[in-house]
């Protein structure tokens, strides 16, 4: 796996830009090129989250980004405003897929809860014997909260996201749904929450 | 017993407006402005924020920082 990449100049990324436009074959392959570097090198990055993996395995996953990332990028050309150089804009297309792909993989097979009424048992929020009466109040205000200030689908994803540890990706693939929604509803959660915790006094206004 | 990184991850720090779609339509720009040595959490306000509240976008941005920083260093 070589993630070397030559230098290009401006003029020329400028040309390549024109051409994948036009959708010049030549220019399609060098994206892919491009693209493949960078699915190779964020599987390499997240292989220690998939040890089962072999390394064809790996190799199969950055080959799918690379070309799920190389339809996404023609797909959405006319996005680039030469804000950043096309290549670190083009980049970020591959890193998404193949982290999500190794995410998934290591993730298939393992249980995810989705009931969401089993945050009570979570271990994390029992108050502990040595908690203070304030540290206890709040755990007990927050467990109230999460009983009473939050939807059904708001318990089930906040506590898979930040207390299971299951990744947005995965569990967007277990939901049907996708990243941005799940963390439209885990920003929504907090916010009531907190809000359920500054109307008990727990938390001040600002927070 | 429930921590304090526990109540931290469960109710977030509050605040940030950008999601996960905003955070992949600036990250090249942010990542670019970053190593240059640019102010990009004032060029790009709130999304160090949802970095901090998205651990899978942060996962992304780092990778992107590290690739471009070795381009850059090749």
């Amino acid at each position: 796996m070589d993630d070397t990449n030559p230098p290009v100049s401006a003029v020329a990324l400028d040309t390549w830009v024109d051409e994948l436009r036009a959708s010049s074959g030549d220019a399609v392959e060098r994206l892919h090129a491009l693209l493949l570097r960078a699915a190779r090198f964020e599987v390499r990055r997240r292989a220690h989250s998939a040890p089962e993996l072999s390394r064809q395995e790996l190799e199969e996953l950055a080959q799918e980004a690379a070309a799920d990332a190389a339809v996404s990028v023609l797909r959405r050309l006319d996005d680039f405003r030469g804000e950043s150089r096309f290549t670190t804009w083009a980049y970020k297309f591959a890193l998404l897929e193949a982290a999500t792909k190794v995410r998934r993989r290591a993730w298939r097979g393992r249980e995810v809860v989705l009931d969401p009424e089993a945050w009570d048992r979570v271990e994390q929020l029992a108050p502990g014997p040595d908690a203070s009466a304030e540290h206890a109040a709040f755990v007990a205000a927050v467990r109230d909260g999460m009983r009473g200030a939050l939807t059904p689908r708001q318990r089930l994803v906040l506590v898979a996201l930040t207390l299971d540890g299951v990744p947005i990706d995965v569990l967007a693939e277990r939901l049907d749904s996708n990243r941005n929604a799940l963390y439209k509803t885990l920003h929504d959660a907090r916010a009531r929450l907190r809000a359920h915790l500054t109307a008990q006094g727990h938390l001040g206004g600002s927070e | 017993m429930t921590s304090e990184g526990t109540l931290l991850r469960l109710l977030g720090t509050g605040g940030t407006t950008v999601d996960c779609d905003a955070c992949f339509t600036v990250l090249d720009r942010y990542v670019e402005l970053e190593l240059a040595g640019a102010a990009a959490d004032e060029l790009v306000p709130g999304l160090r924020d949802h970095l901090a509240a998205c651990p899978a976008c942060a996962e992304e941005y780092e990778s992107l920082r590290a690739l471009v920083e070795l381009e850059e260093s090749n």
